[in-house]
């Protein structure tokens, strides 16, 4: 790959840079900037004590370890399903590859509503998972449950470019050295993957944390168990607590920040290593 | 059921697996793209046609449910289009130079995406709301944002912001520059090498990230939830009625506008699919 | 096929046909929004037209009334955050002080229509499944380990905030009873909760459409409504020894109609509510009136109740100080060591 400088003889750099600043400062930073002064009104004091409350804190520790989870969970899910797409051919791949934008696509509020109907005690699945004493509606399971849905697309789609640009002879020499399929999925595929496993896991991840519309309907909502932090800043925003619900969500906000950054990076560094 | 990946003329493919874990592993994907994905969306519809076709038509010719429909197609019209111009801009500037900060650029461009939706309709209650900061002075003015169609615009945009971004600047990093400059030498204009090499280049990837954008942009719930103010027949987007139907124990109104919105994300995917189909032929990946 | 083809066109001719002169009208009328907590939609979609026929009588002119639905809380929020509300009608006094409170409603609002301004009152009853199978006939019965119980979040839904007072009321008035004990039931009947939904609404779906729960604590009206909708072979109303008076209260947003010049027809609106046809409007949606008329005549439907006021909890603000507000006793049960 040809390096490109700053000095390239293309066109266009002033106005497109122009365009995607002015239009980025009016809709995401001037906002965001807004959101990150808000809550100091409450005083440095003030905004501690607001975040440590032990219902914001199990409210923030559910949002991140259930996207934390569901993230993880999403790592063997969207490995196994690339690996189906991109190594095999079988009948009715395509229409299975397209189901796998379907969280994408389908808006948040349907998915809530649609799983908890699944899962429900009466649910189709939720009937199955009742005898078993599985409880999956209602619990942090449910949340569980919505955020792999919502966060599978982003695992598998990152992985799936990468599979596809993976070099067989790696493999062959592998084989032909006489390490089993086994050993060499394990020593060979794997660490080529991992950069992009790790991408897509944190992909996930800051989908998830944030996730509001289709874990509302399927949480139990209930205090310290299954209420997230986004509902928080919603409850706080209705008692008028405007500077309570800017802290929370500067909080939430600058996580996804941290972990967005954290994938680009990455991203970066596995780009370097590749070239 | 073939595997791919084997070179030509070797007995066994040592670089696959054994045909009965292939199959194992297909079955197994099968069985979870069916049970996570596929399920939920056959209750929609399920639900929306508990009690036939005719409740289906009542439920979409409501007036209430029509005004729905009507408000968010227009606020996608006007959000998907504007984010369309700036995620190309944002796509030539990132895709096509080096310079400084932008890696910070990227970062700020995708933060919309994992910023929770509640918080994206929060910030305009902040900027906007009668206690934000320009509220009063917008009140005074008599401009209308929040609980108005310029709120519900302004929450789409700023939730929908990354999409087509995202997609073409990958799509433009790998593609490269090569073909931009040949026709700079060859003495064409920036707005006749856009139009000419590059937008033929990228029109796939940028349908593809339009129809996403576009999915979000009619899908929002949290952010415009925030923004709406909830008024009847004039500031709800096709998720909230759908909300507002279920609790007025409309079941089949709520799940018939689920699945018109379901339509969309069907129609979404085939779309794609077919431009995938499209460039897989041309020997291109799309993400 | 081509019947369904025609039931189609003829619902979106006839559709079509009533679309359009609604459409016409619009133009030169008054339009008033009514921003009001979630239960009431049935109600006022029939309150609305009724008083639209009156004003059109009384003054020759059309008025829309548009019609807003969410939790109380969040309804005087986006009224504060400048939803323009010509009218609120809301769930408790409450969320109607917090926007006199913030200048937008005069500070004597409540004194400006009769009964407190509440048009009507309600109560918290209990609903059960069909038969009562876990034998709940009051308050003690929702702590039987085997009973799950059903009510929404008080932080963000006016109707939980009634059931949480209407269980705090009994527990108060046993007979040796503390505030430690009091507190002591609240936070057992708390447990025995499942789901919070964040309103009554979305309680009434998971209790009969999930069928979550054994007990729904829920507004008199909202049972009956749940009854009547889904029959009473789902569901059945328990009426406990002792409830609350809840008085859903409605006011003319000031700072809104001195701007929009609608006071005139948004105070009529309000004052339709107490008139004898409004009122039976009100009863057929099992609130119960105020008219002792109507009242009388709906009297079968309002089993004599022993209820509290609001006033016994010495008024909204100490009550929303004490239990509701951050650190309240809410907040204290479902914090842990406390």
């Amino acid at each position: 790959m040809r390096l490109r400088t700053s000095r390239s003889a293309l066109p266009g750099f002033a106005l497109t840079l122009g365009i995607t600043l002015a239009w980025l400062s009016l809709i995401v930073v001037l906002p965001l900037a807004l959101l990150v002064l808000r809550p100091w009104t409450l005083g440095v004091a003030g905004v501690w004590h607001s975040i440590a409350e032990p219902r914001v804190l199990a409210a923030l520790r559910l949002s991140f370890g259930a996207a934390v989870l569901a993230a993880a969970v999403n790592v063997p899910f969207g490995l196994l399903v690339a690996w189906v797409m991109v190594r095999y051919r079988f009948p009715g791949r395509n229409l299975a590859d397209s189901l796998i934008d379907m969280p994408l696509a389908l808006p948040t509020a349907v998915a809530g509503i649609a799983l908890t109907a699944l899962f429900a005690p009466k649910g189709w699945i939720g009937m199955l998972l009742t005898p078993l004493g599985i409880k999956v509606a209602y619990t942090p399971l449910g949340i569980l449950v919505a955020l792999v849905f919502v966060g599978l697309p982003f695992v598998v789609r990152t992985l799936e470019p990468v599979l596809m640009d993976l070099p067989l002879e790696a493999e062959e020499v592998a084989a032909t050295l006489g390490a089993t399929r086994a050993q060499t999925l394990r020593r060979v595929v794997l660490p080529a993957l991992m950069p992009a496993l790790l991408a897509g896991f944190a992909a996930a991840l800051a989908r998830g944390i944030g996730e509001y519309g289709s874990v509302i309907f399927i949480a139990g909502n209930m205090p310290m168990i299954s209420e997230i932090a986004p509902l928080l800043i919603v409850i706080r925003l209705e008692q008028l607590d405007y500077a309570g619900a800017a802290a929370l969500a500067l909080v939430m906000l600058l996580a996804s920040f941290a972990i967005l950054l954290l994938l680009n990076l990455l991203q970066w560094r596995m780009g370097r290593r590749a070239s | 059921m073939t595997p791919v990946s084997g070179i030509a003329g070797a007995p066994l493919a040592p670089t696959t697996e054994r045909p009965a874990i292939q199959a194992g592993l297909i079955v197994l994907t099968i069985l979870l793209l069916v049970v996570l994905l596929l399920l939920p969306l056959v209750v929609v519809f399920v639900e929306a046609f508990a009690h036939g076709l005719g409740a289906v038509v009542g439920a979409l010719v409501e007036p209430e449910a029509i005004a729905a429909i009507e408000l968010t197609l227009v606020v996608a019209a006007v959000s998907v289009p504007l984010n369309t111009v700036c995620g190309l801009a944002a796509a030539w500037c990132i895709g096509r130079f080096r310079f400084p900060g932008r890696r910070l650029l990227i970062t700020l461009i995708e933060l919309p995406f994992s910023v929770s939706p509640v918080i994206s309709g929060l910030v305009w209650v902040l900027l906007f709301g009668a206690n934000g900061w320009l509220g009063p002075m917008l009140d005074r003015a008599g401009v209308r944002i929040i609980f108005a169609l310029p709120g519900l615009i302004l929450a789409t945009v700023f939730v929908t912001f990354p999409f087509v971004a995202r997609t073409l600047i990958p799509l433009m990093q790998e593609q490269g520059a090569a073909e931009e400059e040949a026709a700079i030498t060859l003495g064409a204009t920036g707005w006749q090498i856009f139009r000419r090499v590059t937008l033929p280049n990228i029109r796939w990837g940028l349908l593809y990230g339009v129809l996403l954008c576009n999915a979000r942009a009619m899908g929002e719930f949290g952010a415009v939830a925030v923004v709406s103010g909830h008024v009847r027949g004039q500031t709800m987007t096709m998720p909230l009625q759908i909300e507002a139907l279920f609790n007025d124990y409309d079941w089949v109104g709520a799940f018939t506008i689920a699945g018109l919105l379901s339509l969309l994300a069907l129609v979404t995917l085939a779309v794609k699919a077919t431009l995938e189909w499209r460039i897989g032929r041309r020997g291109g990946a799309l993400l | 096929m081509s019947h369904s083809t025609l039931t189609r066109r003829t619902i979106i001719g006839a559709t079509a046909g009533l679309l359009a002169p609604a459409g016409r009208v619009v133009a030169a009328e008054t339009t008033l929004l009514n921003v009001s907590y979630d239960p009431t939609r049935e109600l006022y979609r029939e309150i609305n037209p009724a008083f639209g026929t009156v004003w059109r009588e009384k003054t020759g002119q059309g008025i829309t009334i548009n019609q807003s639905h969410d939790g109380s809380g969040a309804q005087a929020r986006a009224v504060l955050d400048g939803l323009q509300a010509d009218v609120v009608t809301l769930a408790l006094a409450a969320d109607i002080d917090a926007l006199a409170r913030r200048g937008l409603v005069a500070m004597d609002w409540q004194q400006r229509l009769p009964d407190n301004s509440a048009p009507y009152t309600s109560t918290i009853v209990f609903l059960v499944r069909a038969g009562n199978p876990k034998g709940v006939r009051d308050w003690p019965d929702l702590l039987k380990p085997d009973v799950a119980v059903i009510t929404p979040n008080p932080k963000t839904s006016g109707g939980a905030r009634w059931n949480f007072l209407a269980a705090q009321a009994w527990a108060e008035r046993q007979p040796g009873a503390t505030e430690a004990s009091a507190e002591d039931f609240m936070r057992r009947l708390l447990h025995q909760v499942p789901v919070l939904d964040t309103g009554a609404r979305g309680a009434t779906n998971s209790f009969v459409q999930r069928g979550l729960g054994d007990v729904l604590l829920a507004w008199e009206n909202e049972a009956w409504l749940a009854r009547q909708e889904f029959g009473s072979d789902a569901c059945q109303i328990v009426y406990p020894s002792l409830s609350i008076l809840a008085e859903p209260p409605v006011s003319v947003v000031d700072r809104v109609v001195d701007k929009k010049g609608t006071r005139a027809a948004a105070t009529a609106y309000l004052e339709f509510l107490y008139t004898r046809q409004a009122q039976t409007i009100i009863a057929r949606h099992y609130y119960r009136p105020r008219d002792p008329e109507v009242m009388g005549q709906y009297a079968e439907r309002y089993p004599a109740l022993k209820m509290v006021t609001i006033q016994d909890f010495g008024g909204w603000d100490i009550a929303q100080a004490r239990y509701f507000a951050d650190g309240g006793l809410f907040d204290r049960i479902f914090t842990p060591g406390q």
